[in-house]
Parts: C-alpha cells; structure tokens; sequence
C-alpha cells in the first residue's frame, strides 16, 4: 500500500554518489553568478540578478556522477508541460559532454539558496537559465578533464572529454566519467573566467529538437508522478468547503450528517485569513476521511451558515457597464507622446473600437492539490507548485516554524498556467496536517477550482484611432480599465502595475506621432491572479481588432495596415512619459522593443501561412502579432462559419522569434498549446459572478476548448537564431495573438465584428 | 462485499457500494495513473475499461464495477509497450502529461472497438477528452500512428 515517489528519477540506474561524490556537495558554499564573467561565450546581462536568489552556476549544485557513469542533473525548475526539466538540464549535458543516455534528471526540492531563483513563472527558465546552465556543464567537464590529466600525468591540454569519456588524445587512451567521478569532485571548481565554452557548432542537443522529454515513458504507463500521486503511510484525505465569496466567513456548521458518512474520520473550521491576503487560504470548513470520494460525499452533508463580506455584491454584469463607462471618461496618462487631443481634433476619420474580455479560470487539468506532513516541529510538503521557495516561506510563517524545519518537494504539475504560483492549497494541507497530527492530502475539486480560482482580470478596452485624409494614423488613444493583480496583495490597489502596464499597453511598438494611455481606476471584487500571458490578453486583443478595424475602414489589407502601423525596423522609445517601463524585468538594453523583429514575424507568417490565399466562401482568414515575454509571435488563423454560425478552423499558421533556442521540439508544442488556450478562452471562457459567487462550476458551464474545436492543422514556424540574440520567452507569448487573429478571421469571413469575448452565441443565426 | 478484477487481480470492498471507482482504485488500491480532473463525466482524465469498454471511472460506482474486471493504464499492457502508448511517444504527445493516462485508455478503447477510425470518428471519440495544454494535435496524430500504423 504505501508508495510515494517524489523525485521522478527518469532513468535507469539507482544513484550511488550524489555531488561529483557523495557529502561532497554541501560541504562547499556553492557560488551565484553575480559579477562574474564567462569567456569564449557572449554573455548578456538578463533580469535574474534581480529575482530573489538570482542565478546559481557551480557544477557541485547541479551534477552527481555515479560511479557506474551515471550522471544526474538537477532540475530547479517546475515542469508544468513546458519540458523544462528537460531542456535545462540538456544544456549541462550538452555542454559537459556527457551522453543523454546516461543522463536522469532529479527534480530539486525548495532551496534558493542552492539553486538560485525557482519561481517557474513569466517565461523566465531558459532566457535566465541557459548561460548559468551553460556554464554548470562547462565547469564539470573541465573537471573531469583536469581529473583524467593528473591520472594519466600529462598537461590537460592533451586530454579531451567527448561523450561521457575523457580520451588522451596522442595515445587514444580513455577514461569514462564513471572512472572519474571521485577523482573530479576532488578538483578546484573553475573559476567561471576560465571556462571554455563549447563551440556552439559542435552541440549535439541544443537546438536540434531530437530529445523527448525525460518524463514521456512514465506518463504513458501511468508512473510519472503528479501532486495528486503522493502517498504517506497513515495518510487522510480531505476536501474544504470554503467560503462561496471572497471575504467571507464561517458563522456556525453542523457536521452530524457528515460524520455519517462511510469513511469520514472528522470535520473541522480551517483558519482563513482576512481579503486580500496574497496566497493565505480562504478557511472554511474541512471533512477528513479515509480516502477522496468519503471526504467529497461528507462535504456534501455538511450545513454551514456563511457570513457573505463585502464582496456579496459583486455582480459581474453590473460590473462590465461601469469598466465600460470608466473607459469613457479620461484617466490616469500612463503614456503620453505628442498631443493627441489637437491631433484627434484634426483629423479627418476617427475609428472608434470598444472591447471587452471577461474573468476567464486556469482551471489546469490537475486541479490544486497539496500533501503535508507536519510533526515534532518539522513540516514536510509534497506538492505540485510554480513557486517552490515561496511556498516553503509562506509555510514556515503560516505554521509558525523556522524556514530550515520546512522541506517542500517539487512534484510534476499537472498543468499550472499561472494557478499554481499561488500556494494556498498547500498552506490549506499543512495546516490540516499540523492540526490532526498526521499527514494529509487536501484535494481541490474541479467546483472548487472554477469558484475559488485567483482569476484573470476582467476588463474593458477603448481605443480611438485617428485618421489623416490619406488614412494614415495619426493619433492613437487606448484605455485600458481592469483590476490589478496587486489587489490581492494590497487593499485598496485599483491602477494596473507596471507590469500590467507593460504588457502590451505602454509598450506599443507603433510607428504613430501621437499616441496617449490612460488607465482609468478600477477596484477588484474577487481574487485576480495572473493567467498565461497575463494582460496581453485583453491589451493585445484591443490593439489587434484595432488594426484590422482600421484596415476595414480605410479598404487596406489587415496585414499591409499592421505593417504600416508597425513602421521601419528600429528600436522602439515609448518617451519619458512611462515611468517604469517594465520589459518583463529584463534589461531593456538586452531585449529592446525591436520594431524590427515584430516586422520579421508579421513577413515569417503571412510567407509560411500563405496570406491573401484563396479560400472558400464563408471562410476567412486573420492576422494578428504580439511582442510578449521578451519575444515575437505572429498568427493567421483561417476560420470557417457555416449557416447556422458553427465555426470551425480548417488552419493556424503561428510565427514565432524567442532569440537562441535550446528545445524546438518543444516550442513547437507550446504553441500548439497556444492555439488551443486562445480558442478556449476566445470562445467560450467566462466567469460571471452574481452576489459574489461565481456562477460556473466545472466544464459543462466553464468550457474549454476539445479536440472536436481544435484547428485542423496547427503549423510552426521557427524564427531561426544566432548565439547573438539573447533567448526569450516561449510559454506564454503564444497565447496573445490568437483570439484576435481569429476574431479578425471572423470577421474575414462574415463581416461579424467580434468586440468582447467570449465569442460564446455571437455567431449564432 | 463487493468482488472486481482490477488488472488481472481480485480484490474486494466492504465499504461505501457508492463509491466512485477512481476513488477505491487511486486512494484505496494505490493505482494513481487513473487521474481526476472533473468529477461529473465532462473530462475523461479517469478514463478506465469496464469489461474491455472505456468508461469514466469517477461516475461509475463500485456497486456497477462488481464483479465486472476493470483495466487501468498500469494494466494496459504488462510492459507498456501497447500500440496506443508506443503511438504516444513516438509522436511525442505530452506536455504536462496529467491527461494522458485517460487520453490513452480512451483511444485504445476505440481502437478495439474500430480498428479503423476515420479522422472524424477520432476527433469525436477523443472530443471527451480534455488536455488543457492542448495537445490535440498530436494526440490526433497518435490515435491515427496506432490505428494504422502509419
Ligand atoms: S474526472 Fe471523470 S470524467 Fe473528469
Ligand atoms: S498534457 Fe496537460 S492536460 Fe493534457
């Protein structure tokens, strides 16, 4: 009965020695790459010296070799369905030499200190990790070939290693990495000045697209190891009732009925914190039982009295006319260039777009589940979290103990999207478990995912489009009215961040005279929390309906117009005006606004997607580009809207730039992943709330997209790269461009222009 | 008492006759490749085969599986080397991989009950399978790779 792996060891081969050997890994403070320099690498400066924890690229931190020549590589970072924790660790292999086959991948427990910054979130693994990890492979490789040298006592100018051997080479004698572990860990670690790096045309992995994922086998039989998986000898299961609105509270709760139930052990209040409390859990009530069904049918019996709080009465209906007419009204100027009023007040045309996008829900096909152990002043937690570090913070400081009495394992998530950054579901098990005194497994159920999510925002986007007698654009005012996600950290924050700003709003990289943002205030009602590719979802809709609506007013081709509103390649200053211009938290002088770039995208898309083609009547063709997370993507959907308004997508055809690249393989399935996230949420993605309460419950009323919706044939086109452009983000900038390349197709197709979403029954005849 | 045969081996229940059978298999018997993603039958992520048929597991009730021989994604085939999960990997299916097990138990229902499935036939069958990292494409693919071989 009792099973529980955590670590996902993908590969043959029990580990003997961990750290080159064994104990030696923690004995040696392992350095961060702070200030120091690689040669025979370009190297730029990226944003991850200013995440908690930034870097870490000491070998002793990230590689173990076994004495049969087993190597194994630390994964730092969160698998979510992105493949990082393989491709990252690829970049050691490759670089060390070694021979993947020979290679399994150990996912690493919470411990910044030691791995630098685990927060798997904003795009961030490969564009911070690849140098670090470049530089971890190099320094294990020059290791073990300084190791070899010594045994052979010849200058280690003679010796080379090449796949997972060191080989003298006037004699041809060889030793393999096994041979060497021992004697390699006994070396001074490099300096990471001395690293010789690999000659990029020598890789054998990076950028080639040829290695599966580490985890692919065991999730076909059923093995790989997701939160929901972790078993604990003696272990409860529980689910919450937790309060139907934000903000609210228990009054009173019977559990007679409950205990009736087979296999309920007990019912108990869980603490909940007052709104807004970051990731703090909502309370409630918990029903613990002997396995997951008992717990749910004993919450159903349950009768609890609420005390609703101030947000009963949110209603989300009322709450779309008041963003709307806020919209309206001038706000705060959030960017400012030239004078848009004379400017509007001059021309000759003014195109008008009011758009709107409702709360959508993560709703990942795993939903929130955490598992924790706490006893004799120790807390352990198995869960599949974005967040690991943050997540054993917040639990120390929930649970009253020090930081170093808390270990929390990195499970598989089963998907994350930016739900799983927020760890309340496992502050929700460790506080149970401290309670009861035995280890326990809180499982959220899909109702309880879609009610109690930490949604993406809602809001409402107005733009107006000047217009000289030529056509040309001359004026462009754009105001974005949402929520911020700081709502939920801070009471009373009701403008977007500057990183809300800076995703897809203040960074217009459009080639007008005169362009203003505004970003009129906005108060949350519920817990906003931020969704793959976070505001570039409404902003990048509202700007990219715009163009096609421009395009549409003045008889222009859509992707001639975006072309012509994009400009001449050049890097783009958006003026003094914006303060903070957040760029995802990257130095702007590595990843400029490259107006260049997004033209490349735009031509890669309209050749490889054959734009202008012929297609059949009632189908119709779309085009949309975004710059998000530091990268380019561009996207043609071809629709098709039958009689009866049933759509279809015969074709996408997505372009995408994100700089050097290690895994293409898996690019390509991210923006295949993409595509089915911007049709789900272009069509059918909605929470509505009325007295506070989300409406929809699981995925008859919250639906997403099926393989019976999902386009026909998906293709990607991959900027190809030099060393010389830093890597960018490719989880999330796939998502942007697609709801409205396909409302623009729609509209292609049936004249139907679609302003909010979903696109739900608008098509409907 | 309630007798199945899950993969292959008797086992017996004298708890709740309602309880979910993803339930008894994941938390009681320990067989967690049978996933939970819903709870009402709008997933497929429980996906197991009663009796050789593929059926939601998290709206079937021990009571319904009694004596009926239940095969999980562990039992699919004894060294998972089953067309369907060969089909998977070589077209590289997964992302997150949560939805997998249910999307494979799905696909090699289908296959047994028709060898032969049109592009059509597969896109409605699988239609009860959510991946919300949106793998359609290749799962499509896949259903197709272990359908024909091709
Ligand atoms: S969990 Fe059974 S169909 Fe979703
Ligand atoms: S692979 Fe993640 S839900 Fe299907």
């Amino acid at each position: 009965m009792f099973q529980y792996r955590v670590e996902n060891v993908s590969r043959r081969g029990v580990l003997q020695g961990l750290g080159i050997t064994a104990g030696l890994v923690l004995a040696v403070p392992v350095m961060s790459r702070r200030g120091m320099a690689a040669t025979g690498m370009a190297t730029y400066k990226t944003g991850a010296d200013k995440m908690p924890h930034g870097t870490v690229n000491d070998p002793r931190a990230f590689v173990a070799i076994a004495p049969d020549g087993i190597v194994t590589i630390i994964a730092s970072r969160s698998e979510m369905g992105t493949g990082v924790r393989t491709s990252l660790p690829m970049i050691v292999a490759d670089e060390m030499n070694a021979d993947w086959g020979r290679v399994q991948v150990k996912q690493a427990d919470a411990d910044e200190a030691k791995y630098g910054n685990q927060d798997t979130d904003g795009s961030r693994s490969t564009r911070h990790f690849l140098i670090p990890m470049r530089q971890v492979g190099a320094a294990a490789r020059m290791m073990l070939e300084a190791a070899a040298a010594k045994q052979w006592g010849v200058p280690v100018s003679e010796v080379k290693a090449d796949n997972h051997e060191v080989i003298h080479t006037p004699t041809g004698r060889k030793l393999g990495y096994g041979d060497l572990a021992t004697a390699a860990a006994a070396e001074p670690v490099p300096d990471p000045s001395q690293l010789q790096m690999k000659d990029p045309k020598d890789f054998r992995y990076i950028g080639k697209g040829k290695v599966s994922i580490v985890d692919l086998h065991d999730i076909t039989v059923g093995k790989a190891m997701y939160g929901i998986d972790t078993r604990l000898p003696g272990m409860k299961y529980a689910v919450i009732a937790r309060p139907p609105v934000v903000g609210g509270k228990v009054v009173s709760f019977d559990p007679t009925d409950a205990m009736k139930v087979s296999g309920v052990e007990k019912v108990m209040e869980v603490k909940g914190w007052p709104w807004p409390s970051k990731f703090q859990p909502l309370g409630g009530v918990a029903v613990i039982a002997r396995n997951t069904g008992a717990a749910i049918k004993g919450r159903d019996a349950l009768k609890i009295v609420w005390d609703d709080g101030a947000n009963a009465h949110y209603d989300s209906a009322v709450y779309r006319r008041e963003l709307e007419e806020a919209a309206r009204k001038p706000g705060l100027v959030v960017r400012n260039n030239g004078d848009v009023d004379a400017a509007m007040k001059s021309a000759d045309k003014i195109v008008v777009g009011e758009y709107y996008l409702p709360h959508f829900a993560h709703a990942p096909m795993e939903p929130p589940v955490a598992t924790a152990n706490v006893a004799d002043g120790k807390a352990e937690i198995w869960a599949p979290v974005q967040s690991p570090q943050g997540t054993l913070d917040d639990a120390a400081k929930t649970l009253g103990l020090k930081p170093e009495d808390v270990t929390v394992h990195v499970t598989l998530l089963g998907g994350g999207f930016g739900r799983k950054s927020k760890c309340d579901y496992a502050l929700e098990a460790a506080i149970i478990s401290q309670a009861i005194g035995a280890p326990v497994r809180v499982q959220w159920t899909r109702e309880d995912d879609i009610q109690h999510d930490f949604y993406h925002t809602v809001s409402a986007e107005r733009i107006e489009a000047g217009l000289d007698k030529n056509g040309k654009v001359i004026a462009w005012r754009h105001r974005s009215v949402a929520p911020t996600i700081m709502s939920t950290f801070k009471a009373g924050a009701n403008h977007e961040a500057p990183f809300e700003l800076g995703m897809g709003l203040v960074d217009l990289p459009f080639d007008i005279q005169n362009i203003r943002c505004e970003n009129p205030a906005a108060e949350a009602h519920t817990r906003i929390g931020w969704f793959r590719s976070v505001s570039n979802i409404p902003h990048a809709f509202a700007v990219q309906t715009m163009v096609s609506e421009i395009a549409h007013a003045t008889g222009r081709d859509p992707k001639d117009m975006l072309l012509e509103l994009i400009g001449p390649a050049r890097l783009v200053d958006v003026g003094p005006s914006v303060k903070d211009l957040w760029d995802y938290g990257e130095p702007i002088s590595s990843y400029p606004i490259d107006a260049g770039r997004l033209r490349k995208v735009v031509e890669l898309v309209a050749e490889k997607g054959e734009w202008g083609r012929q297609v059949p009547k009632g189908h119709g063709l779309g085009i949309a580009v975004h710059r998000s997370f530091v990268s380019y993507v561009a996207t043609i959907v071809e629709v098709a809207v039958d009689s009866k308004g049933k759509m279809t997508i015969p074709r996408v055809d997505t372009a995408i730039d994100c700089g050097i690249y290690v895994n293409p393989e898996r690019i390509q399935s991210q923006i295949e992943g993409a595509a089915i996230m911007g049709l789900s949420l272009a069509k059918y993605g909605e929470i509505t709330f009325k007295h506070g309460r989300a409406m929809q419950k699981n995925f008859d009323t919250f639906q997403v997209g099926r393989m019976s919706d999902s386009p026909m044939v998906t293709n990607v086109h991959i900027m190809p790269a030099t060393w010389a452009v830093p890597p960018s983000g490719v989880g999330e900038p796939g998502v942007p461009p697609f709801a409205p390349a396909l409302c623009n197709a729609i509209f292609a197709a049936t004249g139907k222009r679609i302003r909010h979403l979903p696109i739900g029954k608008q098509l409907e005849v | 008492m309630i007798t199945l045969i899950v993969n292959g081996k008797e086992h017996n229940w004298d708890g709740d006759p309602s309880l979910p059978l993803l339930w008894y298999l994941r938390d009681e018997v320990g067989l967690t490749g049978t996933k939970f993603g819903c709870g009402h039958a709008f997933c497929g992520a429980c996906t197991v085969h009663l009796d050789g048929v593929a059926v939601r597991s998290c709206s079937t009730s021990m009571h319904e599986a009694a004596d009926r021989h239940i095969t999980t994604i562990e039992g699919l085939d004894p060294a998972g080397n089953h067309p369907v999960q060969k089909a998977w990997r070589e077209v590289n299916v997964p992302q997150c991989g949560y939805c997998q097990s249910g999307q494979i138990m799905q696909a090699s229902a289908l296959i047994r009950q028709n060898p032969h499935p049109t592009t059509e036939e597969i896109r409605e069958t699988m239609a009860g399978n959510i991946c919300r990292c949106g793998c359609y494409q290749r799962i499509e693919a896949a259903v197709r790779l272990a359908a024909t071989g091709a």
